[in-house]
């Protein structure tokens, strides 16, 4: 199922604002990266790439490329929609469909591609993903009732069990805990790494201590001034990264010191 | 397309359904050419004479092909896509061009009206088969009434606003806001009515152009209140509170902070409010009366409007040649009234325009 | 731009109100104490609610009733006269809202009064019979017809023009690029502002002649479907004043209206909804359909009302192009038809002086005061139930 991510020298504009400039990574399938830096440095439009959910902004565009298992996402012929039918993304801000229930959010992939499925399959669907986002048990008894009546962890989750529901290949999380308490935070920090098992995972945070729990590696994004493209500074094994980074700018972001 | 991404083989380096068949970028643009031509060989092979039924049927073709095209290769949910575009595109088109061409219409048959003495005199004397005549005393009736009209509905429509925005608490102001809404949608010759039940039947008055006034004022008022308080929502927190902080009273910050800040988005409710009422009939018939001479006074005797120039000088035509007359002294004074009511728009939404950056 | 739009997002907002419980608790003490201390905890609860003002989250939400609490205190040390200022101004600014309510009574009764004799006079039923004649003797009239008329010109309207309004609205809160999308958005905004009486005259010299070949054709080859049928014309010179047409010419005044408020709801369909349809590889249109249509729908319905109260209502540009028959028919292209509204204008005149002839257009007006009072009803209560759902 999980696929491995390769970006080669990509550059992303927004019009002509140059946002990230030749950034690489090479993310192995089963794993969790996490992105860091200060806020405007581009790891979330980064990010944003990965499913071509930056198009959907007006200018937003790329060069390079985004090989997924060696398949480029921007080559010829290659649908968007299916792009993002196969890589998955959960936002920072829980978003739930206000008016469906906790049942239709979750199978709601299916919902907007028209899938003819019976109700026990969309059952079983149900069932199997909000399980696997753990929420199961808290929601089982009032899946007709609308999911934006959860608490935002519970929202935050049952916006994870939507993404898993389509079975992707890839995870895509941007700062999925930054609107969380501690507690909810908590919860989809285990999730994350039940998920690694069967998902490639990335993660955008503000938190390092969360990048450091949580991730297998770690690329770290900077920029130099104000209206200066954001570039990825340094990639590498997670523990690295916040015990011995090569990076004079990662260790002072690291160590508070940056700024 | 159908396939579930759980019944995926797993391939790896090979193209798989990251791709989907797409129609080349210059499908539409061919279908719209192929469906001219269908369009056109179809009008000549039938031999229809007129243009329009060649035009829906090169868009009914358009949208057919396209979307059958687009199933054959694409799959569903792109057809459905593709033809919700073809939709949606359609409807800006099914309706913009009425609308232009209503406007470029009454500009085309009022324009030949326009003269020095059609803006310059009144009716007075000018029978349906003679030259002439203009539209003074209806432009005179309709600055009066419109002006009595605002004078009474909107400092009513900015009081009750501010009553709204900064006091409104409890089952009245509840009432207040349901009955601005119901208001909102009483329909103008239901309020022309009451005015002449009220005013003209329980006096036993005559009709005048005051009255009118009172009626338009009656539309005025709920167009005013929503707008005013729209305007007065804008103005940020931190000022009053800024001026609660100096000691200065409620009222005294309303008056002094709150209403100069805003001022130039009430201005621009005031004048849409008068701009919705300028053009009001129907009120009218009933309140004003119709003088082809000019009157100055509106509190007394009938009274000319533009609105009721133009549907006086509608009703009198004969349809004969001669009811050409008239018709082009209708068109002349429509254009003339959508003229005044867009100025006021416009110059209302330049004024909005130029007050934003102050409270945004 | 548009303070219609404007309404209905503040519409769709919840509020609670902590103060009016304030101001029952002061009116419950009041009632026990003495009259001295009821009019302190008045009082008190005044300045408490000039206090809260203060603290109410920026009035830009749209929210006037969400106060995060009190401190207590007010103006106390300025002394009588600020008191007396305020109280003067507070009154003014409900003066003029009590005097909306006062208007909206007024409207009522004198139109219930002044239409009894139309009740008490006619010699035909009110109801059923189709025709209007008040100012014979004996005066006969019935409703049936300008109910029938005003309903379906209103329906086709609808039918025609909402779905068109939707598309526009659409069109330029997600299809359009956004400069492009502010300028359209201006042009439809005046459009709306456009008197209807040049949509008559405009029906009635352009729209009338050039649909005489279409009307002939849906004669020609839908003319088995009863409602296109017409047996009185034979060429298309003889099609003319409608109720389709009036339906059509209320289509294109109400699509202004509506799209302008369905096009300010669907901007605000909030970005994260959006996105979260266009991660699950939605197309544009599924997109629209799960994130925008479903958030905008009380919105779309309260604009169709809006739209719909307009129609109802509309008098001269019905008047124009409608040939009076009052007579219920269902060939919707054969002329006659009469509204409310239209036949409340049209036979003014003749009504002169005759008492029972004004009351019977009085109670034509009553008739279309009460059916725009419903439809906003209804309209306001679609949104308070949707908005029960959602939030």
């Amino acid at each position: 199922m999980a696929k491995s991510i390769d970006v080669d020298n990509l550059n992303v504009y927004y019009g002509d604002f140059l946002a990230v400039e030749g950034a690489s990574i090479n993310i192995a399938p089963r794993t969790v990266t996490a992105f860091i830096g200060p806020s405007g440095c581009g790891k979330s439009t980064f990010l944003r790439t990965l499913n071509r959910m930056h198009e959907v902004i007006p200018g937003g565009r790329v060069e390079g490329k985004v090989l997924l298992d060696g398949e480029d996402l921007y080559g010829p012929g290659v649908d968007p929609v299916n792009v993002r039918r196969t890589v998955g993304m959960v936002f920072q801000k829980a978003n739930p469909f206000p008016t469906m229930s906790i049942y239709d959010n979750v199978i709601a992939g299916y919902k907007i591609a028209g899938s003819r499925k019976n109700k026990r399959e969309f059952d079983d669907i149900v069932e199997r993903s909000l399980k696997g986002a753990n929420l199961w048990e808290e929601v089982k008894s009032r899946l007709q009732r609308p999911g934006a009546g959860l608490s935002g962890g519970q929202q935050q989750r049952l916006c994870i069990a939507r993404a898993i529901a389509v079975e992707p290949s890839v995870l895509l999380m941007d700062e999925p805990c930054s609107a969380l308490d501690p507690i909810s935070t908590l919860a989809i920090e285990d999730l994350i790494s039940e998920l690694k098992v069967n998902y490639t995972i990335v993660i955008v945070t503000h938190n390092m201590q969360q990048a450091a729990r949580v991730s297998d590696r770690t690329a770290f994004f900077n920029l130099a001034g104000v209206g200066q493209p954001g570039r990825m500074i340094e990639y590498d094994e997670t523990a690295k990264i916040f015990s011995n980074p090569t990076q004079k700018a990662t260790e002072d972001y690291i160590s508070g010191r940056f700024g | 397309m159908s396939t579930t991404i759980a019944q995926r083989p797993q391939l790896s380096g090979q193209p798989s359904d990251l791709v989907g068949a797409r129609l080349p970028r210059w499908a539409p643009i061919a279908v719209g050419a192929l469906a001219v031509a269908l369009a056109l060989g179809i009008r000549f092979a039938l031999g229809w004479t007129g243009w329009g039924t060649a035009f829906f049927t090169a868009a009914a073709l358009f949208v057919i092909i396209l979307t059958g095209w687009s199933f054959s290769v694409e799959g569903v949910r792109r057809a459905k896509d593709r033809l919700a575009s073809t939709l949606i595109y359609a409807c800006f088109v099914a309706a913009v061009v009425p609308l232009v061409l209503i406007l470029s219409y009454i500009a085309i048959r009022g324009i030949p009206a326009f003269s020095v003495d059609f803006f310059s005199h009144s009716m007075n004397g000018v029978t349906s088969r003679r030259e002439g005549g203009g539209l003074y005393h209806a432009l005179i009736g309709t600055l009066e009434i419109v002006a009595i009209a605002a004078v009474i509905a909107l400092p009513i429509g900015i009081f009750t606003a501010i009553y709204l925005v900064e006091y409104g608490r409890g089952k009245f102001a509840k009432a207040v806001t349901f009955f601005v809404d119901v208001m909102t949608g009483v329909p103008s010759i239901v309020a022309g009515l009451f005015v002449y039940t009220f005013l003209l039947l329980g006096f036993g008055a005559r009709p005048f152009g005051a009255a009118g006034a009172i009626a338009l004022a009656i539309l005025m008022v709920p167009v005013a209140v929503r707008s005013s308080e729209e305007m007065l929502k804008l103005v940020p927190r931190d000022l009053r509170e800024a001026s609660y902080a100096l000691g200065v009273p409620k009222w005294r910050t309303i008056l002094k902070v709150v209403l100069p800040t805003a001022l130039s988005g009430l201005i621009t409710s005031a004048l849409l409010a008068v701009a919705r009422v300028a053009g009001e009939t129907a009120p009218l018939i009933l309140l004003t009366g119709y003088a082809s001479s000019i009157n100055f006074n509106p509190f007394s005797g009938d009274q000319a409007t533009l609105p009721m120039m133009v549907w006086d000088q509608l009703g009198k035509r004969s349809g004969t040649g001669t009811s050409d007359l008239t018709e082009a002294r209708a068109w002349g004074a429509a254009l003339t009234l959508v003229l005044l009511v867009l100025i006021l728009n416009i110059v209302a939404r330049l004024l909005a325009r130029l007050a934003q950056p102050k409270t945004k | 731009m548009s303070t219609d739009g404007d309404n209905t997002r503040r519409n769709l907002r919840v509020g609670s109100d902590p103060d009016a419980a304030l101001e029952r608790a002061a009116a419950e003490h009041g009632t026990a104490a003495t009259e001295a201390a009821a009019s302190r905890l008045a009082e008190r609860a005044a300045h408490h609610e000039s206090a809260t003002d203060t603290l109410t989250p920026p009035p830009a939400d749209g929210d006037r009733h969400a106060d995060t609490g009190a401190t207590g205190g007010g103006t106390g040390i300025s002394g009588q006269s600020v008191r007396l200022g305020d109280r003067v101004f507070k009154g003014l600014a409900a003066g003029s809202g009590g005097i909306l309510l006062v208007v909206m009574a007024a409207i009522a009764i004198f139109l219930v009064w002044k239409s009894i004799p139309a009740f008490t006079d006619n010699e035909g039923n009110l109801f059923t019979t189709q025709s209007w004649n008040p100012q014979g003797t004996p005066p006969i009239f019935g409703v049936a017809a300008l109910l029938f008329g005003t309903l379906v010109s209103a329906v086709i309207a609808m039918v025609i023009g909402v779905p068109i309004a939707i598309g526009i609205a659409l069109f330029i809160s997600i299809y359009a690029r956004r400069r492009a999308a502010t300028a359209l958005g201006a042009i439809v905004d005046l459009l709306a502002a456009v008197p209807s009486l040049v949509f008559g005259m405009w029906g009635l010299y352009f729209l009338i002649p050039n649909t005489q070949g279409f009307q002939k054709w849906l004669n020609d080859y839908f003319g088995w479907i009863p409602l296109f049928n017409n047996a009185t014309a034979t060429t298309a010179a003889q099609y003319g004043k409608s109720l389709l047409i009036a339906g059509i010419v209320l289509a294109i005044m109400i699509i202004p209206i509506v799209s302008a408020v369905c096009r300010e709801v669907f901007l605000q369909t909030p970005r994260e909804t959006i996105d979260a349809a266009w991660a699950l590889g939605a197309t544009r249109w599924e997109m629209i359909r799960t994130a925008v249509l479903p958030f905008g729908r009380a919105g779309m319905i309260s604009a169709s009302m809006l739209g719909l109260g307009r129609a109802l209502g509309e008098t001269i540009a019905v008047a124009l192009v409608l040939n009076s028959g009052f007579r219920i028919n269902w060939h919707l292209t054969e002329p006659g038809g009469d509204t409310f509204a239209s036949t409340i204008a049209l036979k003014f005149g003749e009504a002169g002086g005759n008492p029972v002839a004004v009351a019977a257009l009085v109670l034509a007006g009553l008739f279309l005061f009460v059916i725009t009072l419903i439809v906003n009803s209804i309209a306001r209560m679609i949104i308070a139930r949707r908005k029960e759902f959602t939030a």
